[in-house]
């Protein structure tokens, strides 16, 4: 009986959606377009969602009535976003971000079975023809932090606080280390694994511990503040992640690299409203301001800001591909031939680590 | 290892293990009564942010703590009236005060996301608190003393007080309780509200000493791991204090030997250990000839009616 239910309650679900598009196409100017999010962690993170949140809400603000937007945050990354993609599609929502690289294969299930919808995944790799990708090239930032971290580790020994070794963490982790390397050769990358995008007291502990074998400076790529303050406590050096967060760490924060979602998340909205909107795999970086570099911590010294401010630029202007040969990997195969650089494509499948991590 | 990383492991290990002994201490409570109070992250987490907000806007640390006390007992109150005076289901109640906690921090610690406070300082001067080895035993604030403290105190109040007797029977069997004349619903909201206070407290911990900020969630799930721990311990104070080291130190003792360089186990493991531990510990507490329960309270989670 449950299960009649509930298959009822999809048919007629779907047949809704089915319908959306005239629906949309005849009541645009009326009734506002919906746009939907999908956060895997609470707004309130301060990192990685709360970026998105703060991209969603500038959206909203630039397009005023016009658009509606929703968003669900905490929603685990597996079968459960299925549920969660579905339902707001249901609530009518005609373009919906989801915007973990977990939810790839529950997006790409969605997508599948509601062509009109159209969906925005982040970070992953799955398209359609309703299905496209995004990405922000935050290994050119992680390029940025790592020729600072280079210069002002004293001990040579930088940690990572680590989620998942997905790509896209892998290649933070190598664009971080092969800038350190750069600018001291001796440079170590020591990586800690949590499994997890999110757990304060956990990422403060693993931080502590990176701390106590060496690390004096102290990066991640899991979303709350906590590394930094461990590092504020200590009186060593960290980064902020996905937002400013020299509020929390006024000493140890040096920089942070900044997510701008905003830009992208408008042209997107535009491409829905003019019925231009096309699939595709979208990767934008510092240049097109995706990826920003909050501002240095007074503290830093002029040599190492100006370093920071030239690698930049020469990102900026295509002078300087962080990912450029010859690499060898922590294993002592060679990687990247000298001079040659990393494709996307490489980038996008990254499952090794350069000379000089430990992982 | 030299003995500097030794005394800083431990270090870290206390401070992972003295919300989940405090959450754990005060669930233990609640379920000797015979409650079954599935609300502990929630009730931590409204006094985490509580907590938080008091310190923020008066700049005093301890007022931070006393007002997460008071508003995890609130919330308890809360699961009190339903599930106590009303009758509800205690499993479905205890998860909808979760969920309501976890949505009410947010929403109350909406305006602080990205702020700090200062943390309490050491409870004893700093010669001996930042001493190189005495600080191995001295040096923490009020609130890791507290909580052993209180391990002790329950561990007595229980096993050797005529309150705690009563407490108990309240537990093991309401009707008879009811029948010799004791108040069993009055006895049970006052467990339930000394477990409430003690998970403020615990959530307060996370925001105040922890990680001094406000994040939401920032307690990720370690109310769960408490109640496991009240399980681990077939409910008793000393196996409490014991498991709640052990799982802190399974935390803690991974993290940093892989930062060492020794990778024990997969990260993916690390995740499930302390519920690993409980697995294992049931397990082995159920096999004993010489006891084959678990000791847990024979009412717990039973709806008790006067006169039903």
């Amino acid at each position: 009986m449950a299960a009649i239910l509930d298959r009822r309650t999809v048919l007629a679900g779907a047949g809704a959606i089915a319908a959306l598009p005239h629906l949309r196409a005849r009541a645009l100017a009326a009734d506002p377009l919906k746009v939907g999010f999908l956060y895997v962690g609470p707004v309130g993170d301060f990192g990685y969602t709360h970026a998105h949140d703060v991209a969603r809400k500038k959206t909203q603000d630039f397009y005023g009535e016009k658009i509606k937007t929703n968003y669900v945050e905490n929603v685990p990354e597996g079968p459960d976003a299925e549920r969660v993609l579905r339902q707001l599609a249901q609530e009518g929502n005609a373009l919906i971000f989801a915007t973990s690289f977990g939810f790839m294969n529950a997006t790409a299930k969605v997508a599948k079975a509601l062509p009109k919808v159209y969906f925005e995944h982040a970070t992953g790799y799955m398209r359609g023809p309703n299905l496209a990708t995004y990405n922000a090239r935050f290994y050119e930032g992680r390029a940025v932090i790592g020729t600072i971290a280079g210069m002002m580790s004293k001990t040579g020994v930088g940690g990572y606080v680590a989620s998942f070794p997905i790509p896209e963490v892998v290649m933070g982790i190598n664009c971080f280390t092969l800038a350190a390397r750069k600018v001291n050769p001796k440079f170590q990358t020591k990586v800690l694994w949590l499994s997890t995008w999110y757990d304060p007291a956990k990422e403060a502990d693993a931080a502590k511990a990176l701390a106590d074998q060496g690390a004096d400076i102290i990066t991640q790529h899991t979303d709350s503040p906590a590394p930094l303050q461990v590092c504020e406590q200590k009186g060593l050096y960290g980064f902020g992640q996905a937002s400013d967060m020299s509020s929390i760490a006024p000493k140890a924060h040096l920089t942070a690299i900044v997510d701008n979602w905003a830009p992208y998340y408008i042209g997107r909205v535009k491409a829905v409203m003019d019925g231009t909107w096309k699939t595709g795999d979208t990767w934008w970086g510092l240049k097109q301001d995706t990826v920003q570099i909050a501002p240095y911590n007074p503290a830093m010294p002029d040599n190492v800001k100006k370093a920071a401010d030239d690698v930049k630029s020469a990102i900026i202007a295509g002078t300087l591909h962080p990912v450029t040969g010859p690499i060898t990997d922590n294993k002592g195969t060679p990687r990247l031939k000298d001079g040659e650089k990393a494709t996307d494509e490489m980038l996008e499948k990254m499952d090794w680590y350069v000379e000089g991590v430990q992982s | 290892m030299s003995l500097e990383i030794a005394i800083s492991i431990v270090m870290t290990l206390v401070i992972a293990a003295t919300p989940i002994l405090l959450a754990g201490l005060g669930e233990l409570v609640v379920e000797k009564s015979g409650v079954l109070n599935l609300g502990v992250e929630g009730m931590m987490l409204v006094g985490a942010v509580a907590g938080f907000i008091t310190a923020s806007l008066t700049g005093f640390t301890p007022a931070g703590y006393a007002a997460a006390a008071l508003a995890g007992l609130c919330a308890s109150l809360l699961f009190g009236v339903l599930a106590l005076t009303i009758g509800a289901n205690q499993v479905a109640t205890g998860l909808a005060l979760t969920i309501f906690g976890t949505g009410l921090s947010s929403l109350a610690g909406a305006g602080f996301v990205g702020t700090t406070i200062a943390r309490l300082p050491a409870l004893f001067p700093q010669s001996i608190a930042g001493h190189p080895i005495l600080r191995l035993a001295f040096g923490y604030d009020v609130i890791v003393y507290l909580s052993i403290a209180l391990t002790l105190a329950a561990a007595w109040f229980l096993n050797h007080t005529r309150s705690g007797l009563i407490l108990r029977c309240v537990g093991e069997s309401d009707v008879s309780a009811h029948a010799i004349g004791y108040p069993v619903t009055a006895i049970r909201y006052l467990a339930v509200a000394f477990g409430g206070a003690l998970a403020g407290l615990a959530g307060a911990y996370y925001s105040l000493a922890v990680t001094p900020m406000w994040a939401d969630r920032i307690t990720a799930g370690r109310g769960w791991i408490a109640l496991a721990l009240v399980v681990f311990s077939s409910w008793r104070p000393w196996r409490l204090l014991l498991g709640a080291y052990i799982f802190g130190a399974v935390m803690t003792l991974e993290l940093y030997s892989k930062a060492a360089g020794f990778a024990l186990l997969p990260p993916e493991m690390l995740a499930m250990l302390p519920y690993l531990a409980t697995v294992v510990a049931l397990a082995v507490i159920a096999m004993r000839p010489s006891r084959g329960r678990l000791d847990a309270p024979r009412c717990l989670g039973k709806t008790f009616r006067a006169g039903a």
